[in-house]
């Protein structure tokens, strides 16, 4: 027993090491200026899309309610973190935190109608509720509607974006490993059987969208105090597809498989830069093909964790 | 002491009577059988009670409170719970997730010391492992407890589905069919399996079952449903000489030659 | 109330567009109960079958619609044959997901094939005349595209009710297994359904050629969209339903733009849509059916 929780302290540590170094390596590439620009645009593409896609993969994957509207969510949480950064000159962090709950209190106003909803028409019910977000910022004089607002201060960095992603993770990896986390893939296995277990299924969908509305919030923080300039249309259901483009692709139910899918689309997109159309034809070709052959995605439910290091290690299957 | 109460329970659907008048009376510990033709109402019964439907007048009185109407959690949070005629399991969940899953109404902490890992998380999911693993021990479901549920054999399956209601710790258990696609052996050792979990668990247990043998077997009292009205209720002894009922089974046995 | 009456003649000739739309959803939906994504874009596909028909070929409307359909058709066999019927036993998502894929495809492989640029559609295929009645102006298109869209409803409406292949339809759609036990053959009535509904989206697209004169490869998502509302306002699976859902979305959306901010003539759809869903998911004339347990 005592070994067991020695080990255990030691792997945990090794994976803080794991990733402080990770980290310290990038900032160092990053100060001497091994990286060029357009690199530099791709990670932190990649780290907002690991958000994106990590935290849709709650709603999507885990609770089983398929949400096509994440992106009108980006969309609170961008524009209200740049109305308090910019518009009030408050710190980052307020701005973070204010993009977040925004988002979150949104995902609660959308989510507690819709979510009654079951399958395809609460996706397109999302998606009508995302689209109306972005309808609506084009009417809000304040953010300049359709044309949007420019010259948003550039606050995002790479330790923001590293750690921020690290804790979405994070915060996912330990909701699900949890009873609350059974609980919410209850309601995706068999939603009747949930309820009649004792488990309060609108509470933990509600719960499920909130969180994910959330992270999609802050990722919309970090897109918008990086790339200077937000508009209603960035955040169309077109930008939704992109995120459900990662999720069916990693697996449904996989963090793993999230933020391998948004690695991969986020290089994919930065090698077919010049070929926009291009890009689009080959997602829309992984989303037919992964759901025709292998519909639980890359990884299906499977998760890498120690565990999973643990048996390679010791060579069983 | 009544336990469960049900008076003039009515439930249509598009205008159709599907459960009319219905009324019923268990004590605690008694194990009653809920009997009659097909589409009788026998489920919609069992729906109404545990709350998948709402009724359209009645009283459902379940420990001296009137359940009708609340939601099908809260029904199990007050102590009622059930299983499937066609078996619904946590399909893609290994047999310990899926008894795990019950405990969460009682779960001992908090959202915030789940995200941030403290103490009181790690003591709390070892005592539900703990717990879990009693009740897979009690099924001999324990060697498997890490298989996916739907790999399971279908018997086992059928095990693993009570293990999960009583884990919810039930006053009472609805089973609906608990012996269908079992043979004759199998249905035995459920009839042993169901008398020994009224006296362990200290439970009433309500069945909806088409095996006469296990019916008669084992329950205490029989109700018999016909077209969603309750046509006669007694004895097991009464039932098997009753005319409505024979006339009931009968009917429906001409019915379809 | 003159300008009222002018709004409503607007309307009906768009909502005659969106009704042959919403057909296709409808009758997909009814068949197989998936929200056939794509369907808005094979309704794109037949303008551009219609556009180059009448550039290229020198033919007159009426041909070049009448291709758009026949080939629309097939592409409407192909998509379900190549990407639905493989997941026909998946879940609903999977389908979903899968008919999102297919949408994207049609648009951006337009896109890469024939550029981004929207295109107008010939004048000279349909000259526009304009006349009145009673203060009322009427042009010739509107009148065209209402004929032609009423004219190809009364002809679906005969499919369905007295042929066989209409009563395979309802058949399939009332219970699959049940028809494949009377000797139906499922595989078939739903490639007959999908070509019926692509033909008739087909039609629509050389119609909002003519009505709105440029296409362009994303045109077939909001107009999809909104017929897809208009499917669910008359009770998804319904066919009348969608003719009057097409209807109504139509007269909404003229009364919007004519009288409030055509900023918001989007939105009001998803507007509907949300209200509906919320209030009615059945829509207007369907029935509620629970979920057995």
């Amino acid at each position: 027993m005592q070994e067991k929780k020695n080990k255990s302290w030691l792997s945990f540590l090794l994976e803080v090491i794991v990733l402080v170094a990770l980290f310290t390596l990038v900032q160092y590439a990053l100060t001497v200026g091994l990286i060029n620009q357009s690199y530099q645009i791709n990670l932190v593409t990649m780290c907002i899309n690991i958000i994106l896609a990590v935290s849709l993969n709650l709603i999507n994957g885990f609770t089983g309610q398929l949400s096509l509207g994440h992106a009108g969510f980006m969309a609170v949480g961008a524009y209200v973190s740049v109305i308090l950064t910019n518009f009030m000159e408050m710190p980052f962090i307020i701005g973070i935190l204010g993009g977040c709950i925004a988002a979150g209190i949104a995902g609660f106003i959308i989510g507690v109608p819709t979510l009654r909803l079951k399958g395809d028409y609460l996706a397109i019910a999302t998606l009508a509720f995302g689209e109306i977000i972005r309808v609506v910022l084009q009417n809000i004089d304040y953010v300049n509607g359709p044309a949007g607002i420019v010259g948003i201060t550039k606050l995002t960095s790479w330790p923001w974006l590293y750690w921020t992603a690290i804790i979405t993770i994070l915060v996912i990896v330990n909701l699900m490993n949890s009873s609350y986390g059974r609980a919410i893939i209850s309601i995706r296995e068999d939603e009747v059987a949930s309820e009649l277990m004792g488990i309060n299924t609108t509470k933990y969908k509600v719960l499920a969208f909130i969180i994910g509305a959330m992270f999609a919030g802050l990722a919309g923080v970090m897109y918008a105090h990086y790339f200077y300039i937000i508009k209603p249309d960035t955040f169309s259901f077109l930008r939704s597809f992109d995120m459900v483009v990662m999720v069916v692709l990693g697996g449904l139910g996989s963090t793993t498989g999230a933020v391998i899918a948004a690695i991969f689309i986020t290089f994919l997109t930065f090698g077919l830069q010049k070929y926009a159309a291009m890009r689009m034809v080959i997602y829309s070709l992984i989303l037919i093909i992964v759901m025709i052959y292998r519909p639980q995605g890359l990884m299906g439910s499977k998760e890498l964790s120690r565990k999973t290091f643990s048996r390679i290690w010791s060579g069983k299957k | 002491m009544n336990l469960l109460e049900i008076n003039n329970l009515y439930k249509s659907f598009g205008g159709l009577g599907a459960v009319i008048n219905f009324n019923i009376l268990i004590q605690s510990q008694e194990l009653i059988g809920l009997i009659g033709p097909n589409g009788a109402g026998k489920t919609t019964v069992f729906n109404l009670i545990t709350g998948v439907y709402k009724p359209d007048k009645g009283q459902i009185i379940f420990n001296g409170k009137n359940i009708a109407g609340m939601a099908p959690y809260n029904i199990c949070k007050k102590g009622v719970a059930r299983t499937f005629q066609n078996i619904r399991l946590f399909k893609d969940l290994s047999v310990i997730d899926n008894v795990k899953i019950a405990f969460h109404k009682d779960v001992s902490y908090s959202l915030a010391s789940t995200i941030i890992r403290l103490p009181a998380f790690f003591q709390g999911e070892k005592n539900i492992e703990e717990k879990a693993l009693e009740y897979l021990r009690i099924f001999k479901l324990d060697t498997k407890r890490d298989e996916i549920a739907s790999n399971l054999p279908y018997g086992e399956q059928r095990r693993l589905e009570i293990a999960r209601a009583l884990a919810t710790q039930p006053t009472m258990l609805i089973l609906d069919e608990p012996a269908a696609g079992m043979n004759p052996q199998e249905t035995r050792e459920l009839m042993e399996l169901i008398k020994w979990i009224r006296q362990d668990f200290n439970l009433s247990i309500l069945l909806i079952e088409h095996d006469m043998s296990l019916v008669m077997g084992v329950c205490e009292r029989i109700y018999v449903l016909d077209y969603g009205q309750l046509i006669a209720e007694g004895l097991p002894e009464e039932i098997r000489n009753n005319k409505k009922v024979i006339e009931a089974y009968l009917g429906e046995e001409v019915g379809k030659c | 109330m003159l300008e009222f009456s002018q709004q409503i003649v607007n309307g009906l000739s768009l909502g005659a567009i969106y009704a042959l739309i919403a057909l296709g959803y409808t009758m997909v939906y009814g068949i197989i109960k998936l929200i056939n994504f794509a369907h808005g874009d094979v309704m794109m596909v037949g303008a551009y079958v219609g556009f180059f028909s009448i550039t290229m070929l020198g033919t007159n409307i009426v041909v070049a619609m009448l291709a758009a359909m026949l080939l629309c058709a097939l592409l409407g066999v192909l998509i379900e044959k190549v990407a639905y019927r493989p997941l026909r036993n998946s879940t609903r998502i999977a389908a979903l997901i899968t008919a999102i894929g297919v949408s994207l495809f049609l648009e951006y492989i337009t896109v890469v094939v024939l550029g981004p640029a929207q295109r107008v559609f010939p004048q000279s295929a349909f000259p526009i005349k304009a006349y009145n009645l009673a203060g009322l102006t009427i042009l010739n298109k509107q009148i065209f595209v209402f004929v032609s869209a009423v004219l190809l409803m009364l002809i679906l409406q005969y499919i369905i009710k007295r042929t066989k292949t209409g009563k395979a339809m309802r058949a399939v759609s009332l219970d699959m297994e049940a028809a494949v036990l009377m000797g139906i053959s499922v595989d078939k009535t739903i490639s007959v359904t999908f070509a019926i509904g692509s033909a008739l989206a087909a039609a629509a697209g050389v119609m909002i050629g003519v009505y709105y004169q440029t296409i362009n490869p994303l045109m077939g998502i909001i107009p999809g969209l909104k017929a897809f509302v208009a499917a669910v306002l008359g009770g998804i699976g319904l066919i009348p339903g969608a003719m009057v859902g097409g209807f109504v979305m139509g007269l909404l959306e003229t009364m919007v733009s004519g009288y409030g901010s055509s900023l918001y003539r989007d939105a009001v759809a998803f507007g509907v849509l949300i209200i509906i869903l919320l209030i009615r998911p059945t829509g207007l004339f369907g029935k509620n059916t629970g979920e057995k347990v």
